[in-house]
């Protein structure tokens, strides 16, 4: 096990620079300095800039040094914990980011819990009564949640609990806890709005997850080892759960470091659309403000979570699943 | 067993080789046939498709005509049965009164009965050029000046929601497609390259690929795009989008296509043909493409809804489309707010095209995988 880790250790150190790269490179892409855009944003807000605020600036990310005195300022301050400043906010990133980043993670983790516990079954059912109606009509429905645009779901789920409930659903927080501190309360009304978010980012990935157990669990049920268990003369719920899906669900953990990706992506706009204090709108603003320093950071911070997720997802597939050679 | 055998028709001949003549391409045509949703699907497609090409002459205004009176104006439906219940043949729409209501300070439409508009077919109206070549005027339909037709409403600058849904499909429909051949071509080239010359070189490629697969998306796509300069042309970003969605898209191919390689490089014909002296420009596109060809056809399929749905989202954050160009997802940008949809729900419609050609890609490529695949599901 450890000859695996190590060398998948170091090969994910590798994969945090290659994603720093591409980061400082989106960060420098766009014409103008960045000195411009942070004056010109300042003024716009009625603030004029002193000279002494530029200089800050300047020392501050290295702008008047070569490229790679730049790269290495920014990253060295990104590891302490130095994200930079956010014009829309006026505040420092690292005020704004841990308890965004900490509800993004929550509602991702959920939604991929949550995707799983429905996706599975259904899967399995799909596979186990292949073109009956009732897979069938899991197949439509599944291509139809595929189909519906993330946000466009976000936007149906308010329009209804505004029509129907008569109350708005954007935010995670009622206004009576949304500067409360932690407690029972706070955690339950939190659960309270977190359904919306979580069903509308999980819709995509359950129909893909649904897809994907049906295929895997019908190839399965074809190996010969199937049919002799079935000879033996096993009962065909142990059959099933015990002999196939544990095979048929090996696929799926490999996936797992793919699906949050893909999981983030969606809660990005959907956070957005229904205005959560997640991640999500702090990086959308920052790019529609070209506010480019802090969405590069956040890029890169995401994308290094990602990769940290991979890292344990295979180290969880090759505990799991003993036929995976250590390579 | 002898009645059985004298039932069997032998086939001899002509016959024998008729049934042996039967083209791969024609087995997976008659496969696909079977198949209803991807039928249907390749029905809707080609009706998407038309609409975009003709989205001038569907359009009764040019999509970028403003017009200040008739802001919010809900979907008008051609009426056969006037005021006083009689029947008309030719259908028409009642002039339209506009005011705003001082306490809401909203627009008002009120139908004004006395003054009644005919729907024409193939009216005369703006010039424009039919395929871009040739100047044409002819519209579907149309009313007279000054009457307003507005099919699918307008919206908050009096736009004709008609005209701004087909010509945003022109730009929705075509980015997915000019995204997904650049995909093919990247994913083609970089999956074979991987898989058949294996090596150090494969290695790079699937670190390559594991990297970007380990960026969100999304945020990925949308931060190339707002990187983008903002003097660029209409035409210059329509093209960088779709860039920046193959960038991501072209990994998820290059793994089919190199699994295929592998499993092609092992075949006797591969053997065959170095053993003849082949070269290897010659193996790859002679020998190993045409036979992953169908497969680089689905995958191709199944990418283009993930590429219409990112370009919509990318429009609908405000980092894709700028006007005066748009597209789906531009127009659903107004429709962000609830207390927008609320009151002007029509705002809505493009979002049912949005999913009807994501949903017909899907079954259509789902149906080409079966066709192409015998043994897939």
């Amino acid at each position: 096990m450890q000859q695996f880790i190590i060398p998948r250790f170091l090969y994910m150190l590798v994969t945090m620079f290659f994603v720093s790269i591409v980061g400082f490179v989106i960060i420098n892409l766009p014409p103008g300095t960045y000195l411009d855009v942070y004056r010109e944003e300042l003024e716009a807000q009625g603030t004029t800039t002193t000279e002494a605020q530029l200089e800050t600036i300047i020392n501050q990310y290295g702008l008047d040094q070569p490229i790679y005195v730049q790269y290495w300022k920014w990253v060295s301050g990104f590891v302490q914990g130095d994200f930079g400043r956010s014009f829309a906010y006026n505040k420092d990133v690292s005020e704004l980011i841990w308890e965004r980043l900490m509800l993004t993670m929550l509602i991702s983790i959920s939604t991929l819990i949550l995707t799983w516990i429905i996706a599975i079954p259904i899967g399995i059912y799909s596979a186990t009564h292949q073109y009956q109606a009732s897979d069938h009509l899991f197949t439509t429905i599944g291509m139809v949640g595929l189909s519906i645009p993330n946000f466009l779901l976000a936007l149906v789920f308010m329009v209804i609990a505004a029509m129907v409930f008569d109350q708005s659903v954007g935010g995670l927080f009622s206004p009576e806890y949304q500067d409360a501190p932690w407690n029972f309360a706070k955690l339950w009304d939190l659960l309270k709005h977190m359904w919306i978010p979580v069903v509308v980012v999980g819709t995509s990935g359950t129909a893909g997850l649904i897809r994907m157990m049906r295929g895997n669990l019908l190839d399965v049920l074809k190996i010969a080892y199937i049919t002799s268990a079935r000879a033996k003369g096993l009962p065909e719920r142990r059959v099933i759960w015990v002999h196939a899906v544990r095979n048929a669900i090996h696929p799926l953990i490999m996936i797992l470091g793919t699906s949050l990706p893909q999981i983030i992506s969606g809660a990005t706009i959907v956070s957005m659309v229904l205005s959560l204090p997640t991640t999500g709108p702090l990086y959308f603003t920052a790019l529609l403000e070209q506010d480019m320093y802090l969405a590069g950071t956040f890029l890169v911070f995401l994308a290094g979570l990602l990769v940290i997720g991979n890292f344990l997802a295979d180290i969880l597939l090759v505990w799991v699943d003993p036929r995976i050679r250590y390579t | 067993m002898a009645t059985t055998a004298s039932t069997v028709d032998l086939q001899s001949g002509s016959d024998a080789r008729k049934t042996a003549a039967l083209s791969p391409a024609r087995l997976i045509g008659r496969r696909f046939l079977r198949n209803r949703l991807a039928i249907g699907g390749s029905l809707v497609m080609i009706l998407l498709y038309m609409s975009a090409l003709f989205a001038d002459f569907l359009a009764p205004v040019p999509f970028t005509d403003v017009h200040e009176d008739y802001v919010f104006v809900p979907p008008q439906l051609p009426r056969f049965l006037d005021e006083q219940g009689n029947f008309h043949l030719r259908p028409f729409v009642y002039g339209l009164d506009s005011k705003i209501d001082m306490d809401t300070f909203r627009w008002v439409h009120d139908e004004d009965f006395e003054t009644i508009y005919p729907i024409y077919l193939f009216v005369k109206g703006y010039e424009y050029k039919l395929f871009g070549l040739i100047p044409f005027d002819r519209h579907l339909y149309g009313v007279e000046e000054p009457g307003v037709f507005y099919l699918f409403g307008s919206d908050d600058l009096g736009h004709d929601m008609v005209a701004r849904v087909f010509m945003g499909a022109r730009i929705s429909l075509t980015i997915g497609l000019l995204g997904v051949i650049l995909t093919i071509i990247f994913g083609a080239s970089l999956g074979t390259i991987s898989g058949y010359y294996g090596g150090a070189l494969d290695t790079l490629i699937q670190r390559v690929i594991e990297f970007l697969m380990s960026f969100p998306a999304i945020p990925l796509w949308a931060a190339l795009a707002a990187a983008m300069p903002p003097t660029w042309s209409p035409l210059q970003r329509f093209f960088a989008i779709s860039v920046i969605l193959s960038l991501i898209q072209w990994t998820g191919l290059a793994r089919q296509v190199r699994a295929k390689v592998l499993s092609y490089r092992e075949m006797e014909y591969s053997l065959a043909a170095r053993a003849a002296g082949a070269s290897d420009f010659r193996i790859i596109f002679r020998h190993m493409l045409p036979n992953a060809f169908s497969h680089i056809i689905v995958v191709a399929t199944l990418a283009i809804p993930g590429m219409i749905l990112a370009e919509t989202a990318l429009s609908f954050l405000g980092l894709g489309i700028q006007p005066p160009q748009t597209s789906w997802g531009a127009l659903l940008k107004q429709a962000q707010l609830v207390s927008v949809l609320l009151q002007q729900p029509w705002l809505l419609i493009p979002a049912f095209f949005v999913i009807a050609a994501v949903l017909t890609f899907n079954f259509v490529g789902d149906g080409l995988r079966d066709a192409v695949d015998p043994y897939s599901l």
